[in-house]
């Protein structure tokens, strides 16, 4: 099972030059057999990955200890959803699992890629192809996951306590189809390049394969996001990390180019700029491939003492970016411009959301890599931590945020500013209104804090009365409201439901950036910790065996007035077979805020710190997260996106009549 | 190295962060907090300000490592003494090197670093402008002379 998946692996490499080569070359002498190589070449590459991922996790499952990858990263006695993620939970499975998405997606274009002018399809999908090249090669060559260790332990290392955990299973998975998503953009902008030609139509093909990816990016980065708060200890949800980063960079570029793309598609403007971001969007993916994998991270000398696997990814890198941004530099400027606008337009709102996200992106690439830049330049090593991404990000953010509720009332072309405020009247006082209740009634809120809630409220009411006004109301009755909000297309509630939920994610920041409470005891059983009007009184510890661990449970009484509230369970595990501990937070959703006990260390004389957080508003952070990602799926499913042919289009000019 | 860096981003920080932590302890312990508030207040604003050195991306108000606990200590060890937050800073810049400054000095070396996002944000902005303001349809072009000339022959034909 073991050499099938290896040997699948060589022949998808092998087929993955095929479809490099050949359909490029089919659209260079107009030739259609050899363009259509290109489907089925895509196709059976991804069978061929998705069985070579198949006979490592089955080598996982068994705990085959004769696969190297296997000794290092899983235990007999490790519980088996963990022996399955523990798959991808090192440097070779994750690269695999990477590769099977990207064939994934060349083979989905592949399927539904039926509208596609032949030509399109067969450069889009030779692009795919050399992606994937690249990346298998770098598999075979450096990141084997199928070596053989002979003679076979007994035993393997088990994988790293932290990782055993329900968020291995999903966070990878949908960070990795949101960051290799973007490859699909990344081909188009390619191959539209290649071909010199660029059209609404281009546009409208490339949306639904962006907002695919952004939807997954999204998810994926809110789920680490939780993962980090839960398992950390500390409850910090993020830490401005360079590997956090990584996966931000691709996520702000991504949601530009979003925006973008809609302008292109509507009104055929911002052509050379989509280009541009639809590169620059899966160039930030493949930095962020490389600075997590390279090693670089840590330390430019670092990664000069094990080169080999970092080099090839740079090389990729400089092959990938570089070449597509020659050829950007090349063809451009022969594309036509179009679509001309005044400022105050939908299309000059949606400009400006790119500035400012293109502003934010190139920021936090300067913060990230700066310390490298300093390092190699002057010899020195600096830090670049939270301090200044709340500094600058920060201030980033709060234009765009305030510009968000603007956006979809105004109108194509030419925009009424003032029509759109009025109409935004409402939410704007209910705003102001959350700025003074704050001030008033909220205990040590800070003017920042004020303003921040009422920001959040205000892109939120925006969203609301976009939906409103819509279907109508004021000046239509409830009921026929209803209806006409009922036969508005998907896409509109996508775009209002995404801007709540960044509303929603915001207003979850600001509660536990401004309101955050911390208690740190050192409790005997019986004592009694007070925080945020509610009473924990620690009960005692005791120690309970696991499959792979031995954990000291805490255990607190929850109260709050006289109302008994249950009780939550603190833990400490000690892995045994790495000896390495963790930290199993105890934490008690309470409306949309959290109590969240962490255990620290015991004291000599019987007592052990308790340290814990009040964190108002938490959730919403993620809960925000969600409503965007469903926003993303709600608008994907809109009939424009999902029939995608032009042609269709232009025979039914009714269907797009709305928005 | 290789191992540390294992699925997912945030998971290779997760386990990066572990694996700084010296023993399962939290950082600020309840011997190390000061009795008077105010001044415990400015030792943790000034503590989420420097990087724990051993750890990777983690300040000394967060990490456990045995270095931070240190660190903590001489904060509010300088801050008793009568200190200015600037002054701890200082002094422990002195000591241990910009490194330890989470958020970089405004030096000259720094000048990139802190003036990209003004730069790009006002650079984008003034050519925005200028192009919106070349561009802006400002109603059709008018005539030239000889087109001027062509409609008014036609006018007269048509008469």
């Amino acid at each position: 099972m073991v050499e099938t998946g290896h040997f699948a692996l060589v022949l998808a490499l092998a087929l993955s030059m095929v479809q490099a080569i050949v359909p490029i070359a089919g659209s260079h002498r107009n030739d259609a057999r050899l363009m259509a190589v290109g489907g089925p070449a895509a196709v059976t590459a991804f069978a061929l990955v998705a069985v070579s991922f198949a006979a490592l996790v089955v080598a996982y499952a068994q705990s085959d200890f004769s696969v190297l990858n296997v000794v290092e990263n899983s235990h007999s006695q490790k519980p088996f959803i963990y022996k399955l993620t523990g798959a991808w939970g090192n440097h070779e499975g994750s690269m695999l699992l990477w590769v099977l998405i990207l064939t994934f997606f060349g083979a989905l274009v592949a399927a539904f890629g039926r509208n596609l002018p032949p030509t399109l399809k067969a450069n889009v999908i030779a692009v795919q192809g050399m992606i994937g090249v690249a990346f298998l090669l770098f598999i075979v060559l450096t990141s084997n996951p199928f070596t053989r260790l002979l003679p076979a332990p007994m035993e393997g290392q088990d994988l790293n306590p932290v990782l055993q955990d329900i968020g291995l299973a999903i966070h990878p998975p949908l960070l990795y189809l949101g960051y290799v998503g973007f490859s699909v953009c990344f081909a188009f902008a390619v191959a539209a390049l290649i071909e010199g030609r660029i059209d609404a139509a281009w546009a409208r093909w490339v949306r639904p394969w962006t907002l695919a990816a952004w939807m997954f990016l999204t998810g994926g980065i809110a789920m680490g996001s939780y993962w980090a708060y839960y398992e950390l200890g500390w409850g910090g949800y993020w830490f401005w990390d360079p590997v956090e980063n990584a996966s931000f960079m691709p996520w702000l570029a991504g949601t530009a180019l979003l925006h973008s793309a809609i302008v292109m598609e509507k009104r055929s403007a911002l052509k050379i700029w989509t280009l541009l971001l639809a590169i620059l969007t899966f160039s930030l993916s493949l930095l962020g491939t490389f600075l997590v994998r390279s090693g670089v991270l840590t330390s430019v000398h670092a990664f000069a003492t094990d080169p080999t696997r970092g080099v090839f990814i740079l090389g990729i890198l400089v092959i990938f970016i570089g070449g597509s941004l020659t050829l950007f530099a090349l063809r451009a400027q022969s594309l036509t411009a179009g679509g001309l606008f005044q400022p105050i337009s939908r299309e000059g709102a949606l400009v400006l959301n790119n500035l400012f996200l293109t502003t934010a992106t190139a920021t936090v690439f300067v913060g990230t890599l700066y310390p490298l830049f300093v390092e190699a330049v002057f010899g020195d090593k600096i830090s670049v931590g939270a301090p200044f991404f709340n500094l600058t990000f920060g201030p980033l953010m709060l234009p765009l945020l305030a510009i968000v509720p603007f956006g979809p009332l105004l109108a194509w072309k030419r925009g009424d500013l003032a029509g759109a405020g009025q109409r935004l009247l409402a939410a704007f006082g209910a705003a102001l209104l959350t700025v003074l209740a704050v001030l008033l009634f909220v205990d040590s809120a800070s003017v920042l804090a004020a303003l921040g809630t009422g920001l959040a409220v205000w892109v939120m009411l925006g969203a609301v009365t976009d939906l409103a006004l819509k279907a109508g109301w004021p000046r239509v009755s409830a009921a026929v409201g209803v209806r006409r909000l009922a036969g508005l297309p998907r896409s509109v509630f996508g775009t209002a439901l995404a801007h709540f939920g960044l509303g929603v994610t915001l207003l979850g920041i600001v509660g536990v950036g401004a309101f955050e409470q911390e208690a740190i005891h050192s409790s005997k059983p019986g004592d009694r910790i007070e925080i945020a009007g509610y009473a924990l009184t620690f009960q005692g510890i005791n120690q309970v065996a696991g499959p792979n661990y031995v954990e000291d449970q805490g255990h607190f009484a929850l109260s709050r007035g006289d109302a008994a509230l249950g009780t939550i369970m603190s833990s400490k595990r000690l892995y045994t077979a790495r000896g390495m501990p963790t930290t199993e937070a105890g934490i008690r959703t309470l409306g949309v805020s959290q109590l969240y006990v962490s255990l620290g260390d015991p004291g000599e004389d019987g007592s052990i710190v308790v340290r814990v957080w009040w964190k108002p508003l938490v959730t919403l952070i993620w809960g925000g997260a969600l409503a965007m990602m469903i926003a993303g799926a709600i608008s994907l499913s809109d009939r424009r996106l999902r029939v995608g042919a032009p042609s269709k289009r232009w025979k039914q000019p009714t269907v797009v009549a709305a928005e | 190295m290789d191992k540390l860096q294992t699925a997912g981003s945030l998971s290779a920080l997760v386990l990066a962060i572990v694996l700084a932590v010296a023993a399962p302890a939290f950082a600020v312990q309840p011997d190390e907090v000061l009795a008077d508030p105010a001044l415990e207040a400015r030792a943790r604003a000034i503590s989420a300000e420097l990087r724990c050195l051993v750890c990777q991306n983690q300040s000394i108000d967060d990490s456990d490592a045995d270095l931070a606990r240190d660190l903590r200590v001489l904060v509010r060890e300088r801050l008793l003494a009568g200190d200015t937050d600037q002054e701890v800073i200082d002094y422990i810049v002195a000591r241990y090197g910009e490194f330890v400054l989470l958020r970089p000095t405004f030096g000259t070396r720094n000048a990139l670093l802190w003036g990209a996002p003004l730069l790009i944000l006002l650079g984008g902005g003034v050519y925005l402008l200028l192009r919106g303001r070349g561009a802006a349809p400002a109603g059709p072009r008018p005539l030239s002379p000889e087109e001027a000339e062509k409609v008014a022959a036609l006018l007269r034909k048509g008469e």
